[in-house]
């Protein structure tokens, strides 16, 4: 496990306009990857020289810039699909991970309408497993399938320290579980989750296994397959890519199952006025005109990454988040979520200040240049369960530096004194 | 600079002080929610018998450095002014909470309370030194509905 060497880190810092950026007159110290990456020059310059002449109708069309339109789209979604290990058409592009998971669920609520096809079908007493440390959107969109079907919420519970073992789920699973929804890292915790274990479990229960691999592509390279679950869900602009558009991935088998949510032009083969045939996956689920210039930005935000080395990237983020874990549990008063030992994390710390509310810490950290994420990260119930009610994140990304670690760590310390606590 | 406009020391101070601090039972209590902190604030405004005047300021939450002074500074300010003039005093905060920098509160009108003018240049704050003062009006339309 290394870091960059500083010449490296230099090399990847001029990638990232914004990195030259002031903030309250010190440079940007961006600790808050982990929300939402910086992005680098070149992806954004081919993904705007793209946007400038190549502009045109995908799928549509006979003429020629209509037709290259189609075929750079269709590159762009078999790179991206490379890259996370997934087929093309096994990848379906959403607006964000949210709007992915929002897709499954959707299908299930039409589905139990219905009471078919039978594994999206929910019936009262039939029960949906998440974890205590989900981001809201990783949860809302299962109570609404709850509340309509009749289903239980059953939640796996984590340890004082964060972690969430395979036992947990394993004590919520029955045999009326079809859905298992959790995170492969919590985006408050840092700490990567059993999925492997915990998708065998679901499935054997006869569950759907949906895993949120948000932070996990945010912070490292991401294996679809090797979660063993039937739905992964990520956003690109976690992933040094552009807003407005993410990704569900599922199996062949499962994409070929599930209904149709959202419909329209694109996704059909034969329309008549009282009914009509879809095509398969993905196009079944993107009806409309595409995302076309997202597709080609987050691409080439990959081949970015990839030209960085994305193992590299991991050794470089785990070593200094290691650091960054270190430097802030030295300091007294500073309670971190999710300290537990003997797990493997990705680079990122919350905590919270006693006696100091974390708008306030966020607050001065801004004023001597430190960028960090404050307030209930989209996940409530696990800083209820904490026994916060909000936090101070940061963040790594492949641009961190020891230096910001050292910046942020000494900032932090002074926090308390400023605001009058002794 | 600007982060020292925000934080000044009579802030720092009433976060501690909490003026105000502590709900009486009975009233017209309202209770205020921030949902993108979570912070919460319940206060209620206790009126002279003819309903005329403030003569007290109750309340209990959690919430940042910049709430909490706002609602123990406007519990000092505000305790036995009437209630009209309370309107207008608490339509002028806004404002210039509301102004991104361009109104400051003068001390000889607002005392204290001029101290957390330079929370409008911090757009993400505003609703924290809002809060108390939403609760404040939204408790005195209650206890006048009920003199009503
Ligand atoms: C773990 C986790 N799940 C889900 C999300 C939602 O992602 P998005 O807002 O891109 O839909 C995030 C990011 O905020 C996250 O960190």
């Amino acid at each position: 496990m290394s870091q960059f060497t500083p010449e490296q880190s230099a090399a990847i810092r001029a990638e990232f306009p914004e990195l030259s950026e002031t903030v309250s007159g010190h440079p940007l110290v961006y600790l808050d990857t982990a929300a939402t990456s910086l992005r680098p020059r070149i992806a954004v310059d081919i993904e705007s020289e793209f946007a400038l002449r190549h502009t045109a109708a995908v799928n549509r069309g006979a003429h020629s810039l209509a037709a290259e339109a189609t075929e750079a789209y269709d590159d762009a979604r078999a790179s991206i699909a490379a890259f996370v290990g997934a087929r093309p058409n096994q990848l379906v592009f959403t607006s964000n991970a949210t709007e992915s998971i929002n897709l499954v669920a959707l299908a299930m609520r039409l589905a139990s309408s219905v009471g078919s096809p039978p594994r999206f079908a929910l019936a009262a007493g039939d029960e949906i497993v998440v974890s205590e440390a989900e981001h809201h959107a990783n949860l809302i969109p299962w109570q609404e399938v709850a509340q309509q079907t009749g289903a239980v919420i059953r939640v796996a519970p984590i340890t004082d320290g964060g972690e969430l073992t395979a036992e947990a789920v394993k004590s919520v699973v029955s045999d009326r579980t079809r859905i298992v929804a959790v995170s492969a890292v919590s985006n408050v915790l840092g700490i990567t989750n059993p999925v492997r274990a915990i998708a065998d479990l679901g499935r054997a229960a006869g569950a759907l296994v949906v895993v949120d691999a948000c932070q996990s592509a945010a912070h490292g390279r991401i294996d679809v397959e090797s979660y063993g679950a039937d739905f992964v869900v990520f956003s690109a602009h976690k992933m040094y890519g552009p807003t407005g558009i993410g990704a569900l991935w599922g199996t062949t088998e499962i994409l070929d199952e599930m209904p149709v949510v959202l419909t329209g032009g694109s996704m059909i083969t034969r329309v008549d006025y009282d009914s009509s045939d879809y095509l398969p996956a993905p196009a079944k689920f993107e009806p409309g005109t595409p995302r076309l210039t997202q597709a080609i930005g987050w691409a080439e935000s990959l081949r970015f990454v990839e030209s960085v080395g994305v193992d590299a990237i991991s050794a470089h983020e785990e070593s200094l988040g290691a650091e960054l874990f270190a430097g802030v549990a030295d300091i007294p008063n500073v309670r971190i979520l999710g300290n537990s030992n003997g797990v493997h994390r990705v680079g990122l710390v919350s905590f919270a200040v006693e006696g100091v509310h974390p708008h306030d810490v966020g607050q001065y950290l801004d004023s001597r240049g430190i960028a960090a994420r404050v307030g209930h990260h989209c996940a409530q119930p696990l800083h209820k369960r904490l026994g916060v009610d909000s936090s101070t994140r940061f963040s790594l990304g492949m641009y961190s530096t020891a230096d910001d670690v050292a910046l942020a760590v000494a900032a932090l310390a002074d926090v308390r004194e400023f605001f009058g606590e002794d | 600079m600007e982060f020292d406009d925000l934080y000044q020391q009579i802030i720092l101070d009433h976060n501690k002080k909490r003026v105000g601090y502590g709900l009486q039972p009975g009233g017209f209590p309202s209770h205020q929610y921030n949902p993108t902190c979570g912070d919460e604030l319940t206060l209620t405004v206790r009126l002279s018998e003819d309903g005329s005047t403030i003569t007290a300021v109750e309340w209990e939450g959690k919430g940042c450095s910049i709430s909490q002074a706002s609602a123990s500074l406007m519990t000092s300010e505000v305790t036995g002014m009437s209630v009209v003039e309370f309107e207008s005093f608490a339509n002028g905060f806004r404002d210039a909470m509301r102004s991104r920098g361009t109104i400051s509160l003068s001390e000889d009108e607002y005392g204290d309370l001029a101290a957390l003018s330079g929370v409008s240049k911090f757009v993400a704050r505003v609703k924290c030194a809002m809060l108390a003062w939403v609760a404040a009006e939204d408790s005195l339309i209650l206890t006048r509905e009920s003199l009503n």
